[in-house]
């Protein structure tokens, strides 16, 4: 099936099996295989990206689902060499450990501070329910996307 | 993991839907946002031969207010059921049940029609809409019809649903005391017990989810209610279908049962 859509604001065309996931779309199709298959069940979050602006699961999402959708993934975040606040947060904080879980984190705290842009802690533990870190380094997820709302808000 | 192969088919009515129903019966799955079928499917434990989207159909994504009735259509998502005014107003069980669904992601793109026909029996729709007396809206072959919450569940993943039929809304009478409570599987967040109870009077209502493998009305609870919590010990009276699994066996569940049931009760005192 023909599908089109427009990934961190470049349009795409593609002829794609109705069985396939946007995960998989974006990983194989595009090579933008920042988007990451963990559980590949919707437990885990590592494949989080935005559809329409609201963070979902993109292994749980057939590509055919979301024609016409636009869709932010985590290339699509940084500006050119300057990376996002919630990026930078993730770097100085010491936000990630082994990486695997980070660009579903940082889709998910886009999201949780796009609509509550001063979310307390409890809010933002509360909002990370669905992405797991394996590495459980939460503690640092938490304190990254505090200050990059502290950035982002200032 | 990839599910089976299938042809994907896209309905812009719900005539056109009920008619494509109409032609590929048992063989067709409705999605809408598939946050519950697509994981089935690429499990391959669902392997339906054609895939119906009914998430572009117009209509189907309001939410309104009927005179004394909050009106959801079957294509909101949760989260568009979780911001919705008129919900935390008129019907704030509803939003305390939904806040609680899944996580933001799946709140994202799960629909209350997904998740009702479903009929998950660790989802927490069911609760509510045995506690609220809601009506399932459903439109097939045969025209529309209305459906009492306690006559829509039949069992585990079964309703009380025709092949050709589609769920068109979900119609809630406003609620003024009601309260969700729900004791959650850490990881899923689903419901290893739920519990809502409305109190209207001197009467309460409650809707229990995740002991059994049919989500009930605890009516020997109602009866036996007093005013206090002391009924929570007859809430799983009479039922024959406790659910044991590895996030709680038959006993503790039905302990927790009593616990859940006994905090609803005193939270609308």
């Amino acid at each position: 099936m023909q599908i089109s859509m427009t990934i961190n604001g470049k349009e795409y065309s593609h002829d794609v099996e109705p069985r396939i996931s946007l995960a998989q779309y974006l990983r194989e199709n595009l090579d933008l295989t920042g988007t990451h298959i963990g559980c590949d069940t919707s437990g885990c979050g590592a494949c989080t990206v935005h559809v329409d602006g609201a963070a979902a699961k993109a292994c749980t999402l057939l590509a055919v689902q979301v024609d016409g959708s636009e869709i932010t993934t985590i290339e699509g975040m940084a500006n050119g060499k300057e990376m996002h606040p919630i990026q930078e947060a993730f770097k100085e904080n010491h936000g990630l450990q082994c990486g695997f879980c980070t660009p579903g984190m940082v889709m998910t705290a886009a999201d949780i501070l796009k609509n509550n842009p001063n979310a307390s802690e409890e809010e933002i533990r509360h909002g990370l329910e669905g992405n797991f870190c394996r590495c459980t380094g939460y503690h640092n997820i938490v304190k990254s996307i505090q200050h990059a709302a502290e950035k982002m808000n200032a | 993991m990839i599910p089976a192969k299938f042809e994907y088919k896209r309905a812009s009515s719900v005539s056109e839907a009920i008619s494509m129903l109409g032609e590929h019966g048992m063989d067709a799955k409705l999605v809408s946002g598939g946050h519950s079928l697509v994981p089935a499917m690429k499990l391959r434990m669902s392997r339906p031969e054609v895939l119906i989207d009914i998430k572009r159909i117009p209509g189907l994504d309001i939410i309104t207010e009927e005179g004394n009735e909050i009106v959801i259509g079957a294509n909101c998502t949760h989260t568009q059921v979780m911001r919705s005014e008129l919900v935390q107003k008129d019907v704030n069980i509803v939003y305390q049940a939904v806040s609680r669904i899944g996580d933001i992601q799946i709140r994202n793109r799960g629909t209350i029609g997904g998740s009702l026909a479903h009929a998950d029996p660790s989802s927490d729709y069911p609760a509510v809409v045995l506690a609220c007396d809601a009506k399932i809206e459903v439109e097939g072959g045969n025209g529309k019809r209305s459906i009492d919450a306690k006559d829509f569940f039949l069992g585990i993943f079964t309703t009380a649903l025709e092949e050709d039929e589609i769920i068109t809304a979900v119609r809630f009478p406003k609620v003024a005391n009601g309260t969700y409570f729900k004791f959650y599987q850490s990881a899923s967040r689903f419901a290893v017990v739920g519990v809502a109870a409305v109190k209207e009077g001197d009467h309460v209502k409650v809707g229990v989810t995740g002991v059994a493998g049919t989500p009930y009305r605890a009516t020997a609870v109602e009866n036996a209610y007093s005013g206090n919590g002391d009924a929570a010990e007859h809430a799983v009276d009479g039922i024959d279908d406790i659910m044991s699994d590895h996030f709680a066996d038959e006993e503790y569940r039905a302990h927790l049962a009593k616990v859940m049931v006994r905090k609803a009760l005193e939270a609308v005192n």
